[in-house]
């Protein structure tokens, strides 16, 4: 595909199985979804059809608050396909529990303006038809 | 303490080190066995269990000529030699093989015969990681760190003084690549990588290897080295996704294996003369010297700061120079490990005296997986 080659490099596209196809089709349609247990109510990720913790195959997607805060990251400083340095890589912890790696947007990519433990809420990024990225901004006044 | 029942009667290095561009990953491989064999008289033929990683132990077995009746490829990263030792000790005392050879070759600099870094992007990496800028071991391995300063008040100058204290000890070690005296000051300027980590708090890249001969304890007095007798071993996983950690200011890998290698060995972390804890960044040292037990959660930078484990310390630390300035060619546990037994031998360039027992511990992955391996140089 000499086509695709002669474009600028961009960022890892991720490829569903069948397990995650749920998450995905939720992030196109604007929706952060987990899958949480029916025994036991624990919320987890990343997907599977079975509780991490006590194994039950009886287990719910949900469509997840959206908020979110902001629990560590790194600011990289070097080029990388898609990416335009110093931008930051983070993980959130989700309202629900379970922690996600993401990007932050509408933010400054420092120190100063990235502060852990700041309250942050979903957004989406389109890659293409398919692929929506869960991406995280910092939070309006929460009600 | 317990009686050992599993010896290292043989351990070396690559002939070269460092920046190797004219040999493959497999020879690099092959050039460490040799020496290990050689260094305790053997010849690839008497070998009869055969454990590497990166490299698979058929393509080593078969370059190097054995026809082994035990291997062990477990490949889950830089620590997988201290596992490769732990699952020797037990296949020998098992009978499954009586003379093991342990191997480890990389061409992480030159990458001459070495396979690609990539994972697929149908993984759990590939969906959930790689979309976000991540670019290796710097922008993963890293990430945790920021977590642990703000919820312990480690400070930027304390993480800079991993590095400062380990070139000390490189200072003293012919073979360390990076041999120059630097200060604190000097790291923090030295360029931001992904912060906040700047370059002197990252490990080096190069190319080379090393191997270890084990045998049962009662077979080693019959070779020429002083023998370096396995004492314990501990071995873990958590998950291949830093993201999902259960927590990012200690490593629940590290506390199991730990923990298995101290209970196994009868000791505890008072008795550990000499520590070598792989330290592929500079935050990674203050992990281990808290998941191991030696000081209590939020006080290894302090440790390491008020000159503890730096050359005449109390607790000699990564006595080479570790990975941040002796060598590291990706999955660099062997390094540890061979350390470990110099100190033990009483053979190592910055000899520490007196050394009974030592620890050598070592991370897989991104804080994925663990091993833990206690030596000694004392038959009982």
């Amino acid at each position: 595909m000499p086509e695709a080659k002669a474009r600028e490099p961009r960022r890892a596209r991720p490829v569903p199985t069948p397990e995650t196809q749920f998450f995905w089709d939720g992030a196109r349609a604007g929706e952060l979804r987990l899958q949480r247990c029916r025994a036991c109510a624990r919320a987890y990720f990343p997907p599977r059809p079975f509780c991490p913790r006590c194994a039950s195959r009886d287990v719910e997607v949900f469509r997840a608050s959206g908020r979110a805060t902001l629990y560590s990251y790194v600011i990289h400083h070097r080029p990388a396909p898609g990416f335009t340095p110093p931008y930051a890589i983070a993980v959130v912890a989700l309202e629900e529990g379970p922690r996600l790696m993401t990007s932050l947007i509408d933010v400054a990519q420092t120190p100063e303006a990235l502060v852990l433990d700041m309250p942050l809420e979903v957004a989406f990024e389109r890659l293409d038809d398919e692929i929506s990225l869960p991406v995280f901004k910092p939070a309006l006044e929460r009600s | 303490m317990k009686r050992p029942a599993v010896a290292i009667v043989g351990a070396a290095e690559t002939t070269e080190l460092g920046i190797v561009p004219h040999l493959s990953q497999l020879q690099l491989s092959a050039d460490a066995a040799l020496n290990a064999l050689a260094d305790c008289g053997l010849v690839p033929s008497d070998v009869d269990g055969v454990a590497t990683a990166g490299e698979s132990p058929t393509s080593v077995a078969h370059y190097l000529g054995i026809a082994p009746t035990w291997v062990d490829g477990t490949a889950v990263g830089g620590c997988s030699f201290m596992l490769h030792v732990r699952h020797a000790a037990a296949a020998i005392q098992h009978g499954l093989c009586k003379t093991v050879l342990i191997t480890h070759g990389q061409s992480g600099r030159s990458r001459v015969g070495a396979g690609g870094f990539g994972f697929s992007p149908s993984s759990l990496s590939g969906q959930f990681e790689a979309p976000y800028g991540v670019a290796g071991p710097p922008t993963l391995f890293t990430i945790p760190c920021l977590r642990y300063m703000l919820d312990f008040g480690l400070t930027h100058e304390q993480l800079a003084m991993v590095a400062v204290v380990q070139r000390e000890w490189a200072a003293r070690n012919p073979r360390a690549m990076y041999r120059d005296p630097i200060t604190v000051a000097d790291v923090l300027a030295s360029r931001v990588i992904a912060w906040p980590f700047h370059l002197l708090e990252c490990c080096l890249v190069s190319d080379g290897g090393g191997a270890l001969v084990l045998v049962s304890a009662e077979r080693a007095r019959d070779f020429p080295a002083k023998p370096v007798y396995v004492l314990g071993s501990g071995e873990s996983v958590e998950t291949p996704l830093v993201s999902q950690m259960e927590d990012f200011t200690t490593s629940r890998a590290f506390r199991v294996s730990g923990a298995l290698a101290f209970a196994e060995a009868g000791i505890g972390p008072r008795d550990v003369d000499h520590l070598m804890i792989y330290d592929a960044f500079a935050h990674l040292p203050i992990y281990g010297l808290e998941d191991l037990g030696f000081v209590p959660r939020g006080e290894a930078g302090r440790f390491i700061a008020d000159g503890n484990t730096r050359p005449g310390g109390a607790l000699p630390l990564n006595t080479n120079g570790g990975g941040l300035s002796y060598t590291h060619t990706g999955m660099y546990g062997m390094f540890a490990l061979q350390e470990s037994v110099r100190q033990l031998r009483g053979s190592a360039p910055a000899q520490v005296p007196g050394v009974r027992i030592s620890v050598a511990h070592g991370v897989g992955g991104m804080f994925a997986a663990a091993g833990t391996v206690v030596l000694t140089n004392e038959a009982s």
